[in-house]
């Protein structure tokens, strides 16, 4: 069944009630460093904080045997997640991962109290000196599959089954926008706030209902395999969520955008272990690794997988930029002009989307 | 031979104390072995659940920062469902409590210093009442069930901070995420005592239950909302009207959820944002028949309940208990606490066979 | 299928699981007793469902697995409420909270494994008939199930002598026990066919509606039977209704969204579902009597 890490260790005096944990100190010959992570949901939501634990595997495989790992799942923004921060701060932990982004306040909060541990923060935007900020260029990869659905629509309009209107969700519709309407210049993509990370039986009805008005391709920013089981029921085509889902829906899956974590959190750990730890704030993507497109389906046409290919490797040498100009918004006003690119400032503080989305 | 209950004649203090101390050993028996079963050191789960939490003077503070709403709401839900209203949506009467309370913060901050959280707590005392004025006027005038329309708009309340804090109230420099702007100094809850999280609204929850209990002595009398919960025919010939007991229950307990409300964004969380309860208005249900409805008890009913949350994350942190493990043993913990106590009102007898005619 | 038809066979589909979950609560809040654990019996169901009929590659032994799973969660119930005289409302609460975490431990292992849909059942000669064909006759066997409870039910407490009993525990156990009927048998064997159902309710999600497990994949549908059991005002028929309009509401507040009909917020529309059930109640209210079984909740102490 489920993995356990060795996360076991007996409380020291953790009612000491000091507010400042002591310097970090040098560990002792075979002692082990501990690691924290911290999640908003459960494991079982086979979505985000699932490819988060993924990730935290992945450091227990590579440095095991220096480092230990634990975890807290089912989080509550707010006052729990203080809560919890602290608790993994004072009981020894060194770094300490928060992997949603309503923790951003309590992890400043935390890290001010304990200095020496170090903290990083998902999808946020305030650091300190020991806090790091982290986030995937997530609309990267739907700029890679916006091409493919540009070239496997027949009827030019996507359904996109999408959970909250959050600039990280915001920006993936405008990319996969942009990118599919490059190949079919008339596409449409109709989105359904189904305003939940995972409901299963609701993503299937949003992914039916834009099924019935004419979609041929399912996208989503939601976290089951739900609406990929609906497109392998009906005949659409469809892309996976943070992991491969083809296993769900064999014939329908074309790719999958991948949150590929451990890679990242192995790197950081280890600069822990080394000293060299320094705050930060990255935002990374295809080239870096943090986001990987899936194995294509068989099925996929050569030229679509080439073309596929190429806007992929053009984000990571940089020759194509996802929100590259032209662009104009709902209202047919233009944006950035030819020629010209939104700075990731922009990205960031996208509210606004790009012609063809219908929300 | 047959066993059975038996009702006592008069409760039995002594035993309506050891109930609860029974029940607790029972739980941790039998959360011992179901520990033991899944492969954790069932020691280490069980102090890591009931022991660490509380070990230390922040942890007593993060006890009452956790138990205060739950016992202000639960003291209100006791008031109604002993006069028979059955309030479900405290959910939502906190939500709109804080909904009313954030918003002053948000929009007078220019009230002076003084003026400004006493009127958001005003303010989140009024939205709860507005918010639960709907069913209470929905029962009262049509006959509408509360149950039914309480938790309808829970849900609509909930939905209805997330518009807000996706749209208008959103904060312009908050990357378009959805959350307010942070509240400013002067509307944040004082803090009580130095070293914790622990604030104003842990003591008010605290006074708050003298305060019900002298209230349930002597005004509960004139509404005979006691009366009128047990026997609505009998209440009316009594002359206690029932609508206005409807009302009394309904805005007193949806008052007070408001309440807690503004007092949980003013303080732990300082804004509003999408998520501002992991379901206190629904725990507190349980609190409130944990402690038998009476407000001492309410009051270590919420303790308990607020311990057993603290505690199944600390055995997360540091027995490596799983989530779901923690939910199991937080369930038989309720489940032997509720049946143990059925021994304060009844008695086990033994009776002879008896031949069938 | 065309929109229309497609539309409405979504909105049978998706009633289902409220129809099965809330026929049997009503079923047990009729014989008197409330149980507010449904959430918990109908995610245990589900990954009981779930695991079974991936382990054995059987998506039948699933429902029989659900339905026993539902039940065992109710048995328990029982022995709180009926045996120990437990306070109703507490042990349901606690009762959803344990389930959630059972739920939760025993689904572990399945997270990320496909599953076995249910087979679709065409009933013959009937799914062939225009409109009402598909929308009524091309399910599988838990969605007819689902419809053909409310009638069964009110089969059930109106014309038969069991029926009767039961609504008369319900309604004035004292009297029940003194014309010598086994109130609280009765009660327990409400509780298991509840619990049975709430547990097929949660197997319906996860072998035929999205056959998968994700943790809490019920997403409070569990709450929402048990408010369509008051919204029903305790009778099976508009049970049916109740679920229909929760299911279709919520169904067509999607497709609008979909249609880009209306310029308010979405989470707007999404409150559309919980507003229209309080409207049509009030409409109800003004026109019938709407009154809960009058023992409902209290604890039946039978004499010695």
């Amino acid at each position: 069944m489920s993995s356990k890490a060795t996360r076991r260790h007996l409380l020291a005096g953790l009612g000491a009630g000091a507010a400042l944990a002591s310097p970090l100190r040098r560990l002792a010959a075979g002692e082990r460093l501990k690691a924290g992570w911290v999640y908003v949901g459960p494991i079982g939501d086979h979505g985000w904080t699932y490819r988060h634990d993924v990730g935290r595997r992945e450091v227990e495989a590579a440095l095991g045997e220096r480092v230990e790992t634990t975890y807290v799942e089912k989080v509550a923004e707010g006052p729990d997640a203080e809560r919890v921060l602290r608790q993994l701060a004072a009981s020894g932990h060194a770094i300490i991962f928060a992997t949603s982004f309503g923790f951003m306040n309590s992890v400043i909060r935390v890290a001010k109290q304990f200095p020496q541990v170090k903290f990083e923060h998902a999808t946020g935007y305030k650091t300190a000196p020991n806090v790091a900020v982290y986030n995937a260029r997530f609309h990267e990869g739907r700029t890679v599959i916006g091409t493919i659905a540009g070239h496997m629509t027949k009827s030019g309009i996507v359904g996109y089954v999408a959970s909250f209107p959050i600039p990280e969700v915001v920006m993936g519709i405008n990319a996969f926008m942009l990118a599919m309407r490059r190949v079919r210049p008339d596409a449409v993509a109709k989105v359904v706030w189904v305003n939940s990370w995972y409901d299963p039986g609701k993503e299937a009805d949003a992914a039916k209902a834009l099924i019935d008005q004419g979609a041929d391709i399912i996208t989503q920013h939601t976290d089951s395999a739900a609406p990929l089981q609906v497109a392998e029921e009906r005949g659409a085509w469809a892309f996976g969520q943070a992991s491969d889902m083809s296993r769900f829906a064999p014939r329908a899956h074309l790719t999958a955008i991948i949150d590929n974590w451990g890679p990242y959190y192995i790197q950081r750990v280890q600069a822990v272990l080394d000293g060299s730890w320094k705050s930060h704030a990255i935002w990374w993507g295809l080239r870096e690794g943090m986001v990987k497109i899936g194995p294509y389906n068989p099925r996929l046409p050569e030229e679509v997988r080439e073309a596929a290919e190429r806007v992929r490797q053009g984000i990571i040498d940089g020759s194509i930029h996802p929100f590259a100009g032209p662009i104009r918004d709902q209202q047919g006003r233009l944006r950035v002009p030819e020629g010209k690119a939104l700075a990731d400032e922009e990205i960031l503080r996208m509210d606004w989307y790009v012609e063809g989305v219908q929300t | 031979m047959r066993i059975g209950l038996e009702p006592r004649i008069e409760r039995s203090a002594a035993v309506a104390l050891l109930a609860p101390v029974v029940a607790v050993l029972l739980t941790l028996l039998a959360g011992a072995i179901l520990f033991a079963l899944l492969g954790h050191a069932p020691g280490a789960a069980l102090y890591a659940f009931f022991i660490s939490p509380i070990d230390s003077r922040y942890g007593l503070g993060e006890l009452g920062v956790k138990a205060a709403p739950l016992v202000l709401i639960a003291l209100g839900l006791a008031f109604g469902f002993r006069a028979g209203v059955w309030n479900i949506g405290a959910e939502g009467q906190f939500t709109l409590g804080a909904i009313c309370g954030g918003g002053i913060a948000l929009f007078l901050p220019d009230v002076g210093a003084p003026w400004l959280f006493p009127l958001m707590l005003l303010a989140g005392v009024l939205g709860g009442m507005l918010w639960a004025a709907i069913p209470a006027l929905l029962k009262a005038r049509f006959e509408v069930n509360e149950i039914l329309t309480s938790l309808m708009l829970s849900y609509v309340a909930l939905l209805l901070l997330s518009t807000l804090v996706h749209g208008p109230w959103k904060d312009p420099e908050g990357f378009g995420f959805p959350q307010s702007r942070l509240f400013p100094e002067a509307a944040t809850a004082p803090l009580v005592l130095a070293g914790t999280r622990l604030h104003l609204g842990a003591l008010v929850a605290l006074l708050a239950v003298p305060v019900a209990w002298v209230v349930e002595r002597r005004a509960l009398g004139a509404f005979g909302a006691r009366v009128a919960g047990l026997a609505p025919a009998a209440a009316r010939y009594a002359g206690f009207r029932r609508p206005r007991v409807i009302w009394a229950a309904m805005l007193i307990s949806g008052g007070l959820a408001g309440l807690a409300g503004v007092f949980e964004v003013a303080g732990p969380i300082g804004q509003l944002v999408p998520r501002i309860s992991p379901g206190y208005g629904f725990t507190a249900i349980i609190v409130a028949f944990l402690g038998r409805l009476h407000p001492a008890g309410v009051l270590l009913a919420g303790l308990v309940v607020a311990l057993s949350y603290i505690g199944a994350e600390n055995a997360q942190i540091e027995a490596g208990l799983p989530q779901a493990v923690g939910g199991v043993f937080q369930g038989m913990l309720l489940f032997f606490l509720l049946g143990c106590e059925v021994f304060a009102r009844y008695r086990l007898r033994v009776y002879p066979a008896r031949r069938r005619a | 299928m065309d929109p229309l038809t497609a539309v409405l066979a979504s909105i049978i589909a998706a009633a289902t699981p409220l129809l099965l979950a809330a026929a049997g609560e009503l079923v047990v809040e009729r014989s008197g007793v409330l149980n507010l654990g449904v959430e918990g019996m109908m995610l245990t169901g589900a990954i009981a469902a779930f695991a079974t009929a991936t382990t054995s590659g059987n998506p039948h032994l699933g429902i029989l697995a659900a339905a026993l799973a539902g039940a065992l969660l109710a048995l328990l119930f029982g022995l709180l409420t009926l045996t120990l005289l437990a306070n109703q409302v507490a042990s349901g609460l606690a009762l959803t909270i344990f389930g959630v975490g059972l739920s939760s431990l025993l689904g572990a292992g399945f997270v990320g494994v496909p599953g076995e849909r249910l087979p679709r059942l065409d009933i013959p000669g009937l799914s062939a008939w225009p409109l009402v064909g598909p929308v009524l006759f091309r399910h599988d066997i838990l969605v007819y199930l689902g419809l053909l409870l409310p009638p069964g039910l009110a089969l059930f407490l109106r014309r038969t002598r069991a029926g009767r009993i039961l609504r008369a525990c319900g309604e004035n156990a004292d009297a029940a026990h003194a014309l010598g009927h086994p109130v609280i048998r009765v009660r327990y064997l409400a509780l298991l066919f509840g619990g049975a159902t709430s547990g097929l309710a949660g197997a319906f999600l996860s072998l035929s509606y999205t056959p998968l497990w994700i943790e809490e994949m019920t997403a409070g549908r569990g709450w929402i039977a048990l408010a369509l059991v008051v919204f029903a005002s305790w009778s099976p028929w508009r049970l049916l209704l109740g679920a229909w309009l929760f299911g279709g509401v919520t169904i067509l507040e999607l497709h609008a969204q979909g249609l880009g009909l209306v310029a308010v917020p979405a989470q707007v529309l999404s409150m559309l579902p919980y507003l229209a059930t309080i409207a049509v109640l009030l409409v109800i209210a003004r026109s019938g009597r709407l009154r809960a079984p009058a023992c409902l909740g209290r604890p039946f102490h039978p004499p010695v």
